[in-house]
């Protein structure tokens, strides 16, 4: 009962966010849009027994994507943008085609999902913290490693292409 | 009320998808492009953490682990190429970057 309350809080933050995230003219209200969205998204994680993505998506995302987002917006001049037409020519012709694509999705949806029967949630007295430790750095230390070496490229990378002289 | 199953969580992700996918399609503003971008694999990770959930297993979270690490590595790396491209060209819209244009 109680989480289903919490379920639709979290669902109206996430949505309603990512509506005013795609909508608002200013790219400063966008930012806080996506803010307020990304804290649905976590919330949306503590529902599902996630706790250690639910502090990654709130330090990481929250604290630390968006920052970096809130701080390029004020180097970049944005006032003239804010002035023009905000959407594109194509507009009717991407609605159109996400419409399709969402409608798709969803009647696929409609019919009873076929899913294997839930699994049972194995109770061994270890955290979720725990078990994602132990299986990152057992059998997926190899993702594990290249998500580092991708991380490096993404810093030199960032460093390169905001440089003065290249 | 009824309880809150996975096709919940499906079909909420859907929702979510939808709207980043117009948000990157529709908007001429380049960082409102990559924030929708954001929302789109954040649409991702609520499937990948939904699907964990419903079979007990903590593999899809930490699948959604590497998505939050593309995620981070995608926007440094765009928002560098932003500021280049604001530098050298003086503007944020999409459609007046039109170099490869026919």
């Amino acid at each position: 009962m109680i989480d289903t309350i919490f379920f639709y809080f979290f669902a109206l933050l996430t949505l309603g966010g990512a509506v005013l995230t795609v909508t608002r003219r200013s790219a400063v209200h966008s930012a806080i849009s996506l803010i307020v969205s990304l804290i649905g998204v976590a919330g949306l994680f503590l529902l599902q027994k996630a706790e250690f993505l639910f502090a990654v998506q709130i330090v990481l995302y929250v604290g630390g994507i968006m920052v970096v987002f809130l701080f390029v917006i004020m180097l970049v001049n944005l006032n003239e943008a804010e002035r023009t037409r905000q959407f594109n020519k194509q507009w009717w012709l991407a609605l159109a085609s996400v419409a399709v694509v969402g409608a798709e999705i969803l009647y696929a949806l409609r019919k009873p999902l076929l899913l294997p029967a839930a699994g049972v949630q194995i109770q061994d007295g270890r955290g979720n913290v725990e078990r994602i430790a132990d299986l990152l750095f057992s059998d997926y230390l190899l993702p594990f490693e290249v998500a580092s070496l991708l991380l490096l490229a993404a810093v030199i990378g960032g460093v390169v292409m905001a440089k003065k002289r290249v | 009320m009824h309880p809150i199953t996975t096709v919940h969580y499906l079909v909420l992700s859907v929702a979510l998808l939808a709207i980043g996918t117009i948000g990157v399609l529709t908007r001429r503003n380049i960082i409102i492009i990559l924030m929708s971008i954001e929302l789109i694999l954040n649409a991702v990770n609520i499937n990948l953490v939904a699907f964990s959930n419903h079979y007990g297993h903590v593999t899809g979270q930490v699948f959604a682990i590497f998505v939050i690490t593309v995620a981070v590595a995608e926007a440094a790396v765009g928002l560098g190429i932003l500021i280049a491209m604001f530098r050298n060209k003086g503007t944020v819209q999409a459609d007046e970057i039109e170099l490869l244009k026919w």
